[in-house]
């Protein structure tokens, strides 16, 4: 490692420092009523997505793994959080209930991806990239069947509605394709920023520590690595895991913002659009994760004008910045218009 | 008879993934990367096929070769101008996203060229179909064209790779990129080939795909690319024969599952199968199981 | 190293930005009619005596089902052209704008904000119903008028008597397709493909298989596709063949409809067919042989070739303006507005009242009108229920024939 542990932690803190700005930014516009509707209502799916995406550069960026199926692990967060809240929408108050639930949401997620990464993590590059899309789309498939039902005599569960045989004031809570509705809506941008600093906390640590040191060098050799004694699997693991819970606590997040939940938006699609955020943003930089991620989200929104050509537009754009972001011509010309202007300001500051 | 008949229509479905896993693993072996947008290469060129046979009364053969040609240069400029300027970027990612772009972009065009509406697609095979046991058993012409037509794919490929000059150019891009340029192999003309052959083919897998299901939206690429894709890895990302089988047993798989096992979970079932598959041989079928240098 | 990425990053932000502060400025004047080709039926609307009146339409106009929503956006725009022509709803002058939601419940939320900031003042939306369910809380909480032209699902509605509907919600068309075969006794034996992946689809299975089975109706086969394999049906037909199906329920959308009719063709099995309203539309796809669907019957509320002098007059509006037949979507849309349209007058709502005080009154006035529309005529529960008679057809050479 070049870097030194003091610019690490510059670089941490600046994160941190990033999300109370826009925070405080936010709040001010808000207080001013500068914002309008369309930025408010994105406030906290930016924050859904930041967190999914830092999370996901935990497993690609840092542990250096494609996994195409973190909506999966999303989804499973988001499904048990919304069902723990449907269950105690009555039993506890708001704030616990909230809490317990991002909690829930993480766990069963981090359940799901310890589960899933003993196996898979055998594998490697694209074959581990296939798998975990694979996995993505089975959880999705199966939460399709799933009805989940609750009257007086306690929980139901079956495949079809008609299998629940429930008495005639049941409530099904879970109704397969239609998923759930009617979660209390629970998130707001707050706890939003609290989750992602939360998420930069633990990411953060993590890849500054004696873990974080370890997992990147399996990254960089795994022989090497291994030869000096890191167990690969455990740190492998360990990465995927909690990258998954993190996954759980966004999904928590989503389904407590929208009174409607429903598997089909968790596809293959949605983990690719977290890739791209990541990828966008730097592979690894956790900064160019959170900056990618509120630029990606807010264009085609932001491109509503456009009307029918706004996915058009979206995907030049994409196709655009990842041209100019990632090529090495355009790397090398950006070089040079730095150097110049270096060179002109006379003192450069690296 | 009925497993019989099952059995046909999941060959049927799985030369289809096998033709369009074809072009996928053709890429993937040359230039290192998941052409996602394949997928919507393939509903393209069933688009062109469609304009020419009920707009311009074309011959269904000649609107085939028409919509090789369009995709063949498709493929060229979409390598040229959004994959070949990152082919030398720190992570081959950068490339797998760029590709998602383009399919995006593509479905994008279709859907304000063509409309979102479902185009109803006239099989390109015009034959009756093949009625046995009196009744019994019907073969649609389609199903047999497509179960052909992918054996002859497979096997033309498999010469033109090991017998040609530049299929052994091929080869040794793949293998090893930088070697092969001092050798003085022509490796960005070799890649931009191997680009031509790949969309070519999806030409033809999308009028098959579309023969065999008559259904056109500009949406109908994307998830058969997927499942291809699963297949190409099934049978081991870079080889032919393994595109093939792959292909066919993921087919078959799908069919049979939906008919003895759930229609609701019959993909859960296949990607399950997939895992089990790559668990056990972790490169795939065919795969090689490439030593690592250490 | 890191430095560069972020230098990158931050120019590409720049740029998107840039892009991003044009929409900002653009956007309200640009968002007069739907499409880009739908005419100029609200420019001069500025200047009208009553001001305009500002319906915002949310639905999917890319995606998988844009079809859909495109539909809608379109039998709007012909609704709301027509009634500007006729100097407009109490003297407002309508303005019409359709948002793209790619039928996801999130998308559509933030399709719905944007439109508040435009000044939408109803809602005519949304079109599918995942959406919709996402979006009624929204403007449950917002006490904005919301009239879902398609949106099926129960819950679409909520609870807070702000929403509405035009179309027949899952259970009444599940209950009613399940009542009028066994009246009728149309099959014996009856076979079912539905869409596991679609809440539309299996609403509407799941409520015929209860009515079904208390009728004592014998239900052989029920088999299910998903979205992401809905090209292949072979083996959903064979085993509805074998299990000896000789009615097949179809409860689901005509693109999927018509591939089964195809494909059924193709392996030489010949039952009945029963549809719901999402099977209209069956004879406009492209290119398809319709001598297929011949003998098809659906329980639908509109029919594109229908005698109706409204229905005439809609149809042939549509195919001069889009170059095809309306389907049931559009037709749904088109009543919409004209049910906002009667439901406005007869609130007396003005052009300078607040959203919430238009929903105040249009919740009153919507359960007090009567529609003749080209779904046929309808009245509102005060549950935002439409009450209108189903019509079952028969499909005759090409044609809807009433049964």
């Amino acid at each position: 490692m070049k870097r030194r542990m003091s610019k690490a932690t510059v670089s941490s803190l600046s994160n941190y420092g990033l999300i109370i700005a826009i925070f405080i930014i936010v709040q001010i516009c808000s207080a001013a009523g500068v914002l309008t509707n369309q930025i408010e209502g994105l406030l906290i799916p930016v924050c859904i997505y930041v967190i999914a995406a830092i999370s996901l550069n935990l497993v690609v960026g840092i542990s250096g793994e494609l996994s195409l199926g973190h909506a999966g692990f999303m989804c499973v967060g988001a499904f048990s959080s919304a069902l723990f809240s449907r269950l105690m929408e009555d039993a506890l108050p708001t704030g616990p209930r909230f809490f317990i639930a991002i909690v829930i949401g993480a766990l069963v997620a981090a359940f799901f991806g310890f589960l899933i990464g003993i196996p898979v993590l055998r594998l490697r590059g694209d074959y581990l990239a296939i798998v975990t899309l694979a996995f993505g789309e089975i959880i999705k498939n199966l939460l399709n069947i799933v009805y989940l039902g609750r009257d007086e005599n306690g929980l139901h569960l079956a495949r079809n509605a008609g299998g629940l045989q429930m008495s005639a004031e049941g409530d099904t809570i879970i109704k397969g394709a239609q998923g759930i509705s009617g979660t209390p809506r629970d998130s707001s941008f707050l706890v939003g920023i609290i989750l992602i600093l939360v998420t930069l906390f633990i990411v953060q640590n993590i890849i500054n520590s004696r873990t974080g040191r370890a997992i990147m060098a399996i990254r960089d050799n795994r022989i090497a690595a291994e030869s000096i004694g890191i167990n690969v699997t455990k740190y492998k693991l360990l990465a995927f895991t909690v990258s998954a819970a993190l996954a759980g606590v966004a999904g928590a997040l989503y389904s407590h913002n929208l009174s409607s939940l429903t598997v089909s938006r968790f596809d293959y699609n949605m983990s690719i659009l977290i890739l791209v955020y990541v990828v966008l943003g730097g592979i690894g930089s956790i900064k160019g994760s959170i900056i990618a991620t509120v630029i990606l989200y807010v264009l085609p929104e932001m491109l509503r004008f456009l009307q029918d050509y706004r996915m058009l537009i979206y995907a030049i754009v994409l196709i655009a910045m990842m041209l100019f972001n990632w090529s090495p011509a355009s790397i090398a010309w950006r070089e040079r218009i730095k150097e110049k202007f270096k060179r002109n300001k006379t003192k450069g500051v690296s | 008879m009925s497993f019989l008949s099952y059995l046909i229509n999941g060959i049927s479905l799985g030369s289809v993934y096998a033709i369009i896993a074809l072009g996928y693993t053709m890429v993937y072996g040359i230039a290192k990367m998941l052409n996602f947008a394949h997928g919507d290469v393939i509903m393209i060129g069933a688009y062109v096929v469609f304009t020419a046979m009920t707009g311009f009364q074309v011959n269904p053969v000649l609107a085939v070769i028409i919509a090789m040609v369009i995709c063949t240069v498709l493929g060229i400029v979409i390598e040229r101008v959004a994959y070949k300027p990152l082919r030398n970027a720190s992570s081959n990612l950068a490339v797998l996203i760029t590709a998602i772009g383009v399919s995006y972009l593509l479905q994008n065009i279709a859907l304000l060229v063509f409309g979102a509406d479902t185009k109803s697609f006239s099989s390109v095979v015009q034959l009756p179909s093949l009625v046995l046991g009196g009744g019994a058993l019907t073969i649609q012409a389609t199903t047999i064209v497509t179960i052909v037509a992918n054996i002859v794919i497979m096997i033309a490929l498999t010469l033109f790779v090991n017998r040609t000059k530049p299929g052994q150019a091929m080869q040794a891009v793949s293998e090893d990129r930088g070697a092969a340029e001092l050798m003085g192999i022509n490796v960005n003309g070799t890649i931009a080939l191997t680009f031509a052959i790949g969309s070519a083919l999806a030409a033809i897998a999308g009028a098959l795909l579309c023969s065999a299901y008559s259904t056109l939206t500009p949406y109908t690429g994307a998830m058969p690319g997927i499942k291809a894709f699963v297949a190409a890895v099934f049978g081991g990302i870079g080889s032919i024969p393994g595109a093939m089988i792959g292909g066919l047993l993921l087919g078959v798989i799908e069919n049979l599952s939906r008919a003895y096992i759930s229609s609701e979970i019959a993909d859960a079932i296949v990607f399950a199968v997939l895992i089990v598959v790559l668990l056990v041989k972790p490169a795939g079928l065919f795969g090689k199981n490439v030593q690592e240098k250490v | 190293m890191k430095m560069k990425k972020i230098l990158g990053l931050s120019l590409a932000a720049a740029m998107a930005l840039s892009l991003g502060a044009c929409g900002d400025s653009a956007s309200s004047s640009n968002s007069a009619s739907g499409s880009g080709n739908t005419g100029t039926s609200a420019d001069s609307g500025e200047t009208a005596e009553g001001g305009t009146l500002k319906i915002g339409g949310i639905g999917p106009l890319t995606g998988d089902n844009a079809a859909y929503g495109l539909a809608v956006q379109r039998g709007a725009q012909i609704a709301v052209d027509e009634i500007n022509a006729e100097g407009g709803i109490n003297g407002m002058t309508v303005e019409f704008s359709m948002e793209d939601d790619v039928s996801d419940a999130e998308t559509s939320v933030n399709a719905y904000n944007s439109l508040k900031d435009w000044g939408m003042q109803m809602l005519l939306g949304t079109v599918t119903s995942a959406p919709c369910i996402a979006v009624v809380a929204e403007t449950a909480d917002d006490n904005m008028f919301q009239l879902t032209p398609s949106g099926t699902a129960v819950e679409c509605l909520g609870d807070a008597g702000n929403a509405f509907r035009v179309c027949f919600s899952d259970p009444s068309q599940g209950t009613a397709s399940a009542d009028y075969i066994s009246e009728n006794s149309l099959g014996e034996n009856i076979g079912i493909i539905y869409n596991s992946s679609d809440p539309y689809s299996t609403g509407i299975y799941e409520n015929f298989v209860s009515e079904a089975t208390s009728l004592g109706m014998s239900i052989v086969a029920e088999e299910a596709f998903t979205d992401d394999s809905k090209s292949d049906f072979s083996v959903q037909l064979q085993k509805c063949q074998d299990a000896g199906a000789d009615l097949l329920f179809l409860p689901i959308y005509y693109q999927e409809a018509s591939l089964i009719l195809q494909q059924a063709s193709n392996m030489g099995f010949a039952p009945s067919f029963f549809g719901v309203d999402g099977m209209d539309g069956v004879l406009t796809v492209e290119n398809f042989d319709t001598s297929l669907a011949e003998g098809v019957m659906l329980l639908t509320p509109f029919a594109a070739n229908s005698e109706d002098e409204n229905v005439q007059a809609f149809v042939s509006a549509y195919q001069e303006q889009y170059g095809e037949t309306p389907i049931q979507f559009a037709a749904d849309a088109y009543d919409g507005i004209y049910a906002i349209k009667l439901a406005a007058e007869q609130a007396g709502i003005t052009a300078d009242m607040s959203a919430s005080d238009i929903c105040d009154a249009m919740k009153t006035a919507m359960t007090e009108i009567e529609l003749v529309g080209v779904t046929g005529t309808i009245r509102w529960t005060e549950d935002g229920e439409p009450d209108k008679e189903p019509m079952a057809v028969v499909i005759e050479n090409g044609e809807y024939v009433t049964m």
